[in-house]
């Protein structure tokens, strides 16, 4: 079979000792960062790959992968055992999980949170392997109407189904895609938005963008708000969950991993919501809802299988149509593209080593993560005593330092710091910086093809609405937007 | 303009966005516009530019009409401090080098917390100064100098 020959292919480059030692290293990473409130895996990544543009294309993307997914494992331990989510994809882990853990039960949550996630890690990773390839060359046929309606309907739903206000959402990607403008135009060698700064003449750096955007004012929010530490217990006690509670947490898993998988590659809705839909899933199919919050185990089983679903089929979209669905896929996009590679379908076609050696990783790190997390969980809580006013210094440092060493020039540090700012403004005012990003890594492939279908069509938009693909594209961004306007309107009439 | 007006999320945020794509739109003047069948430079930033200004009138109108204003309570120290040692830093480091540059951005980060141990962030300025030098400088063989004309290589 082919999928066979191609998993081993990638079994053959994931097993190499560079690319296995970069995989443990980015998920111990992940998972440390997972633990660790306030340092998210999008800022971890945001600093920390300009640092690796001396590694090979695959083993960079491996590492960083390996930190997106780990993050979600190590989120789940403090939601349990600190009733602090170290991610917001754990949040809901908390309802239950640090119930359970008041009941003495730490053990099993924490043994059942993991093994749901490597149930669903595998499921997810076996799905890119199944469904990347038929896509990628079904996507290998589409036209810059395609692509175009594709975008639109990514922007529009990362903007809209994300948390916050769907018309600031709307407003941050038009104010993404303007900022991915800045620089030399393409087709006319034109200088926009340069302002006679020659350092802009390549655009504004993509780490500049999502290390001042989320790190800089994610730092300066964390520094004003005054929630002190909690006290907690480093002793976990029996670690294997019972016969029983492997038994309840099963079908909750299968569950979570399904829902988790189904919104991993819509757009905009990521591992967060999806964690939420599959507690809410949950709840409704018990047959006593109101155990949940008083420690249901299912309450842990599925949220966790839904946020590692959906941290793997995330990379579909992104891996075999070159569309990222979230910030983070956004920025592994732009690692792609430093790196000399542009994501989209041609990658597994001329790259099928590095397609089929990141999903291979993929599944191996999920093996590494299960092993990080259980037996070492103690070590991981230990981590939490480190206080934030030793961390945040040493987060500054990395964003500046990551963005120095990218050109080897202070401008980019200038410009990020002057993008906090901006991001700081914007996060206060209740604007996501997510769909920014996105707006961001788009705009300048937008605008490309839009001028392209422009170009061929003599001017007319119709072929729009008269390709077939397109055409759904287009039906489904109009369906998007209405999802979001008819409850506002039908609010606005009572 | 109404002082509760001053500190609503919402107009706030519609106002920054009408000012950058207005902005946007002034500056795209300059660049040619072209046709819908051949776009010029200047087409997409100044289309993308009015639809910021529509979503900027649109959140400020909302956000002056609306009766609940949900308002904003800025924190000014923290975000001096952490930019101000970002750009202490960049200008630090190509002339000074290195060690110093980051002696800098730490104290100047950790100024901005809650709270400030002197002898701390000494400490952690070390460690960390350590750690960069020895794995960026030495293994990852970035081109800093640590001091002013002192190379590692």
């Amino acid at each position: 079979m082919d999928v066979l020959a191609n998993l081993a292919l990638g079994f053959g480059v994931a097993f190499s000792l560079e690319n296995l030692t970069y995989c443990l290293a980015g998920v111990a990473l992940g998972t440390l960062v997972g633990v660790l409130p306030g340092i998210s895996p999008l800022v971890t990544i945001g600093m920390l790959f300009p640092l690796t543009f001396t590694l090979p294309p695959i083993a960079s993307l491996i590492m960083l992968a390996g930190i997106y997914y780990g993050a979600q494992y190590g989120g789940s331990t403090t939601s349990i055992l600190v009733n602090l989510p170290g991610e917001t994809a754990s949040a809901i882990t908390c309802l239950d999980g640090y119930q359970m853990a008041r009941q003495g039960r730490a053990g099993p949550a924490l043994a059942v949170a993991a093994l749901a996630s490597f149930l669903a890690g595998c499921v997810g990773t076996l799905l890119i392997a199944l469904v990347g390839p038929p896509l990628g060359e079904w996507a290998l046929a589409f036209g810059p109407w395609e692509y175009c309606a594709l975008m639109l309907m990514g922007l529009v739903g990362s903007a809209v189904l994300a948390q916050g206000d769907a018309v600031k959402g709307l407003a941050m990607v038009a104010l993404g895609l303007l900022l991915g403008l800045v620089g030399a135009d393409v087709n006319s060698g034109q200088a926009r938005y340069t302002f006679g700064v020659p350092e802009l003449w390549d655009g504004i750096g993509f780490t500049v963008i999502a290390v001042g955007l989320f790190a800089v004012a994610e730092i300066v929010m964390n520094l004003e708000s005054n929630e002190p530490r909690q006290v907690f217990t480093d002793k976990v006690p029996r670690l294997m969950p019972s016969r029983a509670d492997l038994k309840d947490a099963s079908w909750p898993a299968v569950r979570g991993t399904a829902v988790g998988a189904l919104f991993g590659i819509l757009p905009g809705t990521g591992p967060a919501l999806s964690s939420f839909a599959a507690y809410m899933l949950e709840k409704k199919l018990a047959r006593d809802p109101s155990r949940f919050g008083k420690g249901a185990i299912e309450g842990v089983a599925a949220p966790e299988a839904a946020n590692n679903a959906a941290a793997q089929t995330g990379f579909i979209p992104m891996l075999t149509l070159g569309i990222p669905g979230s910030a983070v896929m956004a920025l592994l996009a732009g690692a792609m593209i430093m790196q000399g590679l542009t994501p989209g379908p041609q990658v597994i076609a001329e790259k099928p080593e590095l397609f089929w050696g990141i999903v291979a990783s993929m599944w191996i790190g999920n093996l590494m993560l299960l092993v990080l997390n259980l037996p070492l969980v103690g070590l991981w809580v230990r981590l939490l005593r480190v206080p934030y006013r030793w961390l945040f210094p040493s987060i500054v440092m990395f964003c500046a330092l990551g963005n120095y060493s990218v050109s080897n020039n202070p401008v980019d540090v200038y410009l990020c710091a002057g993008i906090g700012v901006l991001g700081y403004v914007l996060a206060k005012c209740e604007c996501e910086p997510a769909p920014l990003l996105l707006g961001y890594v788009l705009g300048p492939l937008l605008e490309e093809h839009l001028r392209r279908a422009m170009l061929l069509a003599r001017g007319d938009p119709m072929p729009f609405f008269t390709r077939p693909i397109s055409l759904a594209f287009m039906i489904g961004t109009a369906l998007v937007l209405a999802a979001v306007i008819a409850p506002a309107l039908r609010g606005r009439g009572k | 303009m109404k002082p509760e007006l001053r500190n609503s999320k919402d107009f706030l945020a519609g106002l920054l966005f009408l000012a950058i794509g207005a902005g946007a739109m002034v500056v795209a003047r300059d660049y040619p516009f072209g046709t819908s069948i051949r776009m010029g430079s200047g087409y997409f930033p100044t289309v993308l530019g009015g639809i910021l200004v529509l979503f900027g009138a649109f959140l400020m109108a909302r956000g002056a009409l609306s009766r609940q204003q949900a308002t904003v309570t800025w924190g000014w120290k923290p975000l001096a401090y952490i930019v101000a040692s970002m750009l202490v830093f960049g200008f630090l480091l190509p002339r000074l080098g290195l060690v110093p540059a980051l002696a800098a951005l730490f104290f100047a980060a950790a100024a901005g917390g809650r709270e400030f141990f002197f002898k701390e962030v000494l400490a952690l300025t070390a460690v960390m100064t350590a750690f960069t030098v020895g794995v960026f400088v030495y293994v990852l063989k970035l081109p800093f100098q640590l001091f002013p004309g002192l190379y590692f290589v």
